[in-house]
């Protein structure tokens, strides 16, 4: 199962239009590259299936165009636009206006974490770099097949809740291991480890193993379950760094 | 201002861009440069699969696949670039799986398959299971997989940087050049988000990959970004477009959003109804139904509620019915998509149907290419280290309306074979001069629009836009429709003149990119107005009201957009190719005109027939 919608009972058009208070921080470097961070209001005009996503929009095309984030897919599905939205990490375009209680002020605040660059947005090169650490891709030896290799639907079944990340660092910027040691791989690198360690194809899971082994791996979880609660792909984060552990003590170690 | 010198560039991270990477940087010195992070690309959002004829759970072969693209794009594909793509499928999938990719498994652990519109066994005798796929996240498994293997080769990625000119020692915008004359690519000129610095790349070889230009439309499955970049840099150093008029609505975007769900809802036995409960699709395609490829489907949809029976309270869409499904089987098979409906419009997939409405969603067209990724700059003439693959690129196989899953499959094998082409052109050709101040255009207009201190809001103008394309040149076309549409854009054009942004900094200045994407998108809307108007037929994804035929005599031929020149005095301005008969025209806008040209269909084995479903 993917991440479940707090389903709403009304219908389209149903939901009538209402002004919702934006708190929003800003963060807008000058030409030395040095700023204060401060909060903006924003009164936006919105409607019954406006998304956060959409309010910032608004707001950067009506009314402060310096007002800067990332976005692109805007359904949930290339990881551009996550932040921390009334205090929780969420993607913006995943999240209803009417589903926060638009009769107080939402605030948006760019993940924690990652140093900010201008606004909501944060440098992802170290969240990346994690990432690529990990090695995230199949890794065999011996002939290529002709075909394709065989995988069972069990095989396959029982790595696909870790093929819905999108990298948009939603859980681990959620994570306060990773909030006071930046060191720390965090939980994507880590669900993306999982990808392949449980893909039967993969014989690379030793070296990914030791490389979690670190003392900046694995064994850092505190099992806060920031992470799942943030993963807005519904991925069972914790549970999945709890299996890379279990991984850990009984294979190779 | 930096400069930096590969052998190969490719712009774009999306699909096309790091297929073609993993080949080129392979080979020789490469260098992608994307607007994006990698795995952010539109490419992720596909959904339903790629199809090939792997045969694993029935019978098929590639000529069947060839057959059905030829006439899903109603005639207008060429065939040699069909049967390549067609043949060229099994090992892109193989390729694929052997990179990691997870596809679902039948019960012998092969890769699954199953339906999609328009594919189908023995030349339309009934659908076949071709498409294999990952759940209804194939795009988003195929980026995470390429992007995997890019991280695996090392490959050298220049992020969050805006390509915004393109390079050539011959600046055919502004004359025609000769045929046969060489004409090189140089390198081209980049913007950092980050830093606001300019950045000029020389290259051998330069790959476009940045794919579509949904963003002309309102109602569109396409993301924010993408604004037709690749193809507005071609067009305005006068590299010609081909069959821009050729727009793909898909049939199921959630009502009012435009957000995608796949085709594969039908695949896996979705059904679509009017207001009065009907199957309507028994009505236009009898044999296939709700698989009829996506023009078709789109249409009769856009029929339904014309004719009023559209449902909801102002009855403006149809219902995708899914409620006799297992739970269980949408589950497997459609986690993602029942979950849209469920986020946006608050709608159980399980227990009540889902409302939708055709959304803007692909081009056909594109900068033409031969099959090896080649850029085109007339009818027959290359320019020497330019290529172009994936949605930007126009080889021609998906013609006049794309067959599902076949994008997928067009990034995978003509990427992977621009980024061959690219690199062994790039081994044994040498660097060309950069012409003097390589940055100065695109230096002067960015400080212009950066400095301007009061005008047009970017939001107002790109809304102007979108709506009149919504109104005039979406599923249903007229010559009036369209000349409203060109009169708009004419208005729009001359408003962006003064567009300014309320951003002045150099750091991170999204406002300021909007508005150069703003003028990428004006460009390309003028030239999918100019060659809608100009055929007067009914062909695929076009359909004009008052040409409801399709008109092989006049116009199976693609169409070639070439911007040139305001002829002087008396003397008119040429195209560069052959614009005899119904593409003799050019239509003048400010500073410039868009002169028509077109180019033969290559036509193998299949003649053209009545497409009927």
């Amino acid at each position: 199962m993917t991440a479940v919608a707090e389903a709403p009972a009304q219908k389209v058009g149903e939901v009538a239009s209402f002004t919702v208070t934006m708190r929003v921080m800003r963060y807008l470097p000058d030409e030395n590259g040095d700023a204060v961070p401060r909060w903006d209001e924003f009164q936006v005009e919105s409607h019954g299936t406006d998304r956060v996503l959409d309010a910032l929009h608004k707001i950067k095309w009506e009314q402060d165009g310096s007002l800067t984030f990332r976005r692109s897919c805007a359904h949930g599905v290339c990881g551009s636009d996550a932040m921390r939205i009334n205090g929780r990490n969420r993607l913006a375009c995943k999240t209803l206006l009417k589903d926060l209680d638009p009769s107080k002020p939402i605030t948006v605040e760019p993940i924690k974490g990652l140093p900010v660059v201008k606004d909501l947005v944060v440098d992802m090169e170290p969240f990346f770099a994690s990432y690529r650490e990990i090695m995230p891709f199949l890794i065999t030896t011996g002939n290529e097949p002709t075909k394709e290799r065989l995988q069972s639907a069990a095989q396959r079944e029982r790595f696909d809740d870790t093929t819905k990340c999108i990298l948009c660092a939603a859980c681990t910027s959620s994570c306060p291991v990773f909030w006071t040691d930046g060191q720390y791989f965090g939980p994507a690198a880590i669900v993306n480890a999982h990808r392949f360690i449980f893909d039967s194809r993969d014989e690379g899971g030793a070296q990914r193993l030791e490389i979690l082994n670190d003392k900046e791996g694995v064994w850092r979880c505190r099992t806060t379950f920031n992470c799942t609660e943030a993963c807005p792909r519904g991925i069972e984060v914790t549970k999945a760094i709890q299996e890379v552990k279990r991984a850990m003590i009984t294979r190779a170690f | 201002m930096q400069t930096h010198q590969y052998d190969v560039v490719i712009v774009g991270a999306g699909g096309a861009g790091m297929r073609a990477a993993l080949e080129s940087s392979a080979r020789v010195r490469t260098a992608v440069i994307s607007k994006l992070y990698p795995t952010r690309s539109h490419t992720g959002a596909a959904q339903g699969g790629m199809c090939a004829a792997l045969a694993n759970v029935e019978e098929d072969n590639w000529e069947w696949h060839t057959f059905d693209t030829v006439k899903g794009g109603d005639y207008l594909v060429d065939q040699d670039a069909a049967e390549v793509m067609a043949k060229e499928a099994i090992d892109a999938v193989l390729d694929l799986e052997k990179m990691g990719l997870p596809f679902n498994r039948t019960p012998e652990g092969r890769i699954d398959q199953r339906r999609f519109g328009g594919h189908t066994r023995n030349h339309g005798e009934a659908a076949v299971r071709r498409s294999c796929y990952a759940a209804d996240r194939t795009g988003h498994m195929i980026l995470q997989t390429l992007y995997q293997n890019c991280v695996k080769n090392d490959v050298e990625f220049f992020n969050e940087f805006y390509v915004l000119d393109l390079l050539v020692d011959h600046d055919l915008a502004a004359g025609h050049v000769p045929e046969g004359e060489e004409v090189n690519v140089s390198g081209v000129v980049a913007y950092e988000l980050a830093t606001g610095e300019i950045h000029v790349f020389q290259a051998k070889s330069v790959v476009l990959a940045t794919g579509g230009a949904g963003k002309i439309f309102k109602t569109t499955s396409n993301a924010h970004t993408l604004t037709g970049d690749g193809m507005a840099l071609a067009y305005r150093r006068g590299i010609p477009l081909e069959d821009m008029e050729f727009f793909q609505f898909h049939p199921t975007g959630l009502a009012g959003l435009g957000i995608l769900l796949s085709e594969a809802a039908r695949g896996e036995g979705g059904i679509l109804r009017n207001s009065e409960g009907e199957r309507f699709m028994e009505r236009y395609a009898p044999t296939i139904k709700d698989l009829a490829p996506r023009d078709i489907v789109a249409r009769s949809m856009a029929n339904e509620v014309r004719e009023g029976r559209g449902a909801g309270p102002n009855k403006d869409y149809v219902l995708l019915d899914l409620t006799h499904l297992d739970p269980a089987h949408i589950d497997a098979k459609l986690p993602d998509i029942t979950e849209f409906a469920r986020t946006y419009l608050g709608v159980e997939p399980y227990t009540e149907p889902v409302p939708v409405y055709p959304t803007a969603h692909y081009a056909m067209g594109g900068v033409p290419t031969n099959i090896e990724g080649e850029v085109l700059r007339n009818e027959h003439d290359v320019i020497r280290g330019l290529y172009a693959a994936g949605e930007v690129a126009c080889v021609s196989v998906h013609g006049s309306n794309r067959l599902g899953t076949n994008s997928l499959l067009d990034i995978n094998v003509f990427g992977k074979r621009a980024g061959i082409s690219a690199a062994h052109y790039a081994a044994q050709a040498s660097f060309v001069d950069l012409p003097e101040d390589p940055a100065a255009t695109v230096v002067a207009e960015l400080e212009q629009m950066r400095t301007r201190p009061d005008g047009e809001r970017v939001a107002d103008v790109r809304r102007a836009l979108q709506e009149t394309m919504d109104a005039n040149a979406q599923v249903f076309r007229t010559e009036e429709s369209l000349h409203q549409a060109l009169a708009d854009l004419r208005e729009l054009q001359k408003r962006y003149q003064a567009v300014s942004v309320q951003d002045k900094s150099r750091t991170f200045n999204t406002d300021l990119l909007e508005a150069v994407e703003l003028g990428f998108l004006l460009d390309i809307a003028e030239t999918v107005v100019v060659g809608a108007l100009n055929r007067q037929e009914s062909r695929g994804g076009h359909f004009r009201e008052d040409y409801p035929d399709r008109d092989d005599k006049r116009f199976m031929r693609h169409t070639m957009a070439y911007r040139r020149p305001l002829p002087e005095g008396r003397r008119s301005s040429k195209g560069d190719g052959d614009a005899k008969g119904a593409f003799a025209h050019s239509t003048t806008f400010e500073g410039y005109q868009l002169v028509l040209g077109s180019k033969d269909v290559v036509v193998t084995r299949y003649q053209p027939m009545e497409r009927k479903y």
